[in-house]
């Protein structure tokens, strides 16, 4: 009989929790994610997208990821066009309702190149929850009697043993490495998170490593003034990266919103052809660039302090 | 016909007929575009006390005229909202009971009020992928739902694709036995009527037609049989302090042009 979950204990004990800084670039955070790792993505759509790392690890020429996200946007379009990954689980998968379908994420999964592994999104949570709860599955009541749940294999339902009630069961997700970006952490890895949380406390708690970008490295002092704010401890993280519009041109709550001008450029470019529009702002943006900054050059310093003037409004009011 | 719901466009009538559905003191898991922006006019005409959830995991956000947010996921959604959740707690919320209703747009629907946002053909070799559920399925799943669309033949099928949202699945008790002990379809709010669906049988009925609107351009631009039944009457129209409050709201006409 397997025994997954003293396997993942043995995982957990076997992490370095020390307090101990663990600063390092985008390049060498890279070795924290393997070929063929299941990798869980912080943010929802177009918000707090760890962009900078998923850059990254595309430019490291990563393979056969597994991806999960509460709903995915152009990153999936740009796993797939660049091969990192063939399979990405979400409960919603396309730019954005204003930009309509991705014809990217059309083009590879009605070819069967790539798999949309569709889950509602309810169900995505709960199945984080569980792998951070250390709990093999959870109950939930929705999905049931849907062709969603039909095309899952691994769905189970049953009869409450205590009312009866039918209730679908949802296994337990715990990523390999979960990428989530943040506003603030320090170098241990304490991190502080402005605005919707999505799903990233439960990711960070279920995954067995944790790469966290941040817009800004704190003092451990700051973090302690006011630990109420710190949404994933530091024995969670294994590596802490300063990117600075780490999610661009997606948002990052209070300090940009998304640039939209590269968005719309962005959807034009895929839209009449959409993999080679997709392969031609993968050269021009993610393997063209030296560093994280020169991709920043390349989208413009228009547009960026256009977004961060709309994403700092928030706080005007 | 009065002249104001002749000025008004499709999607200004659907805001309207579906914002009067809506009653104050109720807690409203809303999509963005139409859902969002009925909820916020319902708020300002008759419902002030009416509460707006969305997905991302807003509870209560207060609506700027003229920026609404165009997902339910961003920084715009949250604006002096009363409370920030993770989008998990959000959805849960349906699951406890807390949300009187569910309010969405939709692809297509069936004759028992399945929605499908998923694939066009079958679902293994599709003529399209759709982007999917996102929370449609648990909202459809585990709340009372009113589902704001333009009637079109296409789109009002007698059989989805594929149930990525379920109505009443296959009509009577199958929701039911699913598993579905809640929630289910209450209304569909159409440019020609308001419909809403038979206790027994969970099968699409007319409640009433729009003003101008006749039984024969309701089956024309319907794909299953749906009779206008002999007591069927008219909704009365937009009237102009309605249409002056939601053109407050979008004056860019951006989800009523």
């Amino acid at each position: 009989m397997s025994q997954p979950y003293l396997e993942l204990r043995r995982r957990t004990q076997s992490r370095d929790r020390s307090l101990r800084e663990k600063v390092m670039s985008l390049e060498e955070a890279c070795r924290f994610v393997r070929d063929g790792d299941h990798v869980a993505l912080g943010g929802s759509t177009a918000s707090r997208t760890p962009m900078a790392m998923i850059w990254a690890l595309i430019r490291a020429g990563k393979k056969d990821l597994t991806v999960s996200r509460s709903i995915v946007s152009t990153e999936g379009d740009l796993l797939f066009a660049s091969g990192a990954s063939r399979h990405i689980l979400t409960s919603w998968f396309s730019q954005g309702i204003v930009w309509g379908v991705s014809r990217v994420m059309r083009g590879f999964t009605e070819s069967k190149r790539a798999v949309f592994e569709e889950w509602s999104h309810l169900s995505i949570g709960l199945r984080y929850r569980a792998g951070a709860m250390g709990v093999p599955f959870l109950p939930m009541r929705s999905m049931m009697g849907s062709d969603v749940a039909a095309r899952l294999k691994d769905l189970r339902e049953m009869d409450c043993p205590f009312t009866g009630e039918k209730l679908l069961l949802v296994p337990a997700l715990n990523p390999d490495v979960a990428l989530i970006h943040v506003q603030r952490c320090d170098p241990y890895g304490n991190a502080q998170i402005d605005g919707l949380l999505f799903m990233d406390v439960d990711i960070a708690m279920a995954a067995n490593r944790v790469i966290l970008t941040t817009e800004r490295i704190v003092s451990n002092d700051q973090i302690r003034r006011a630990p109420d704010q710190t949404k994933i401890p530091f024995f969670a993280v294994e590596a802490v990266v300063e990117a600075p519009y780490g999610c661009a041109p997606h948002e990052c709550f209070g300090a940009y919103e998304p640039l939209f001008p590269h968005m719309d450029y962005y959807a034009e470019l895929t839209r009449k052809n959409p993999e080679a529009g997709a392969k031609e702002y993968l050269d021009r943006f993610y393997y063209g660039p030296k560093s994280w900054t020169e991709y920043l050059n390349l989208v413009g310093l228009e547009p960026l302090l256009d977004a961060t003037r709309r994403g700092r409004s928030i706080y005007a009011d | 016909m009065p002249t104001e719901a002749r000025a008004c466009t499709a999607s200004e009538l659907l805001c309207v007929m579906s914002a009067r559905l809506l009653e104050n003191g109720q807690v409203i898991f809303a999509g963005v575009g139409i859902p969002l922006l009925a909820a916020t006019l319902a708020q300002r005409l008759h419902a002030p006390g009416l509460t707006i959830l969305f997905e991302g995991g807003t509870i209560g956000p207060h609506i700027v005229p003229g920026q609404l947010p165009p997902t339910t996921n961003e920084q715009r959604c949250t604006r002096r909202a009363n409370m920030l959740v993770s989008t998990t707690e959000v959805l849960l919320l349906l699951q406890r009971g807390y949300v009187d209703v569910g309010f969405m747009g939709g692809a297509q629907i069936d004759r028992y009020g399945n929605l499908n946002s998923s694939f066009i053909g079958p679902a293994d070799d599709p003529q399209v992928r759709l982007p999917g559920t996102g929370g449609g399925n648990d909202i459809a799943s585990l709340a009372k739902m009113i589902v704001a669309m333009p009637q079109e033949k296409r789109r009002f099928v007698e059989r989805v694709d594929f149930v990525t949202s379920p109505g009443f699945l296959r009509g009577g008790a199958s929701r039911r036995d699913a598993g579905l002990i809640s929630g289910g379809m209450y209304k569909v709010v159409t440019d020609l009527a308001l419909l809403g669906f038979e206790e027994e049988t969970g099968r699409m009925k007319v409640e009433a037609l729009h003003p101008g609107v006749t039984p024969a351009q309701v089956q024309a631009n319907t794909g299953f049989e749906l009779p206008v039944g002999p007591g069927v009457g008219f909704t009365e129209p937009p009237a102009a302090e309605e249409l002056a409050a939601l053109r407050r709201l979008d004056p860019d006409r951006v989800y009523t042009a």
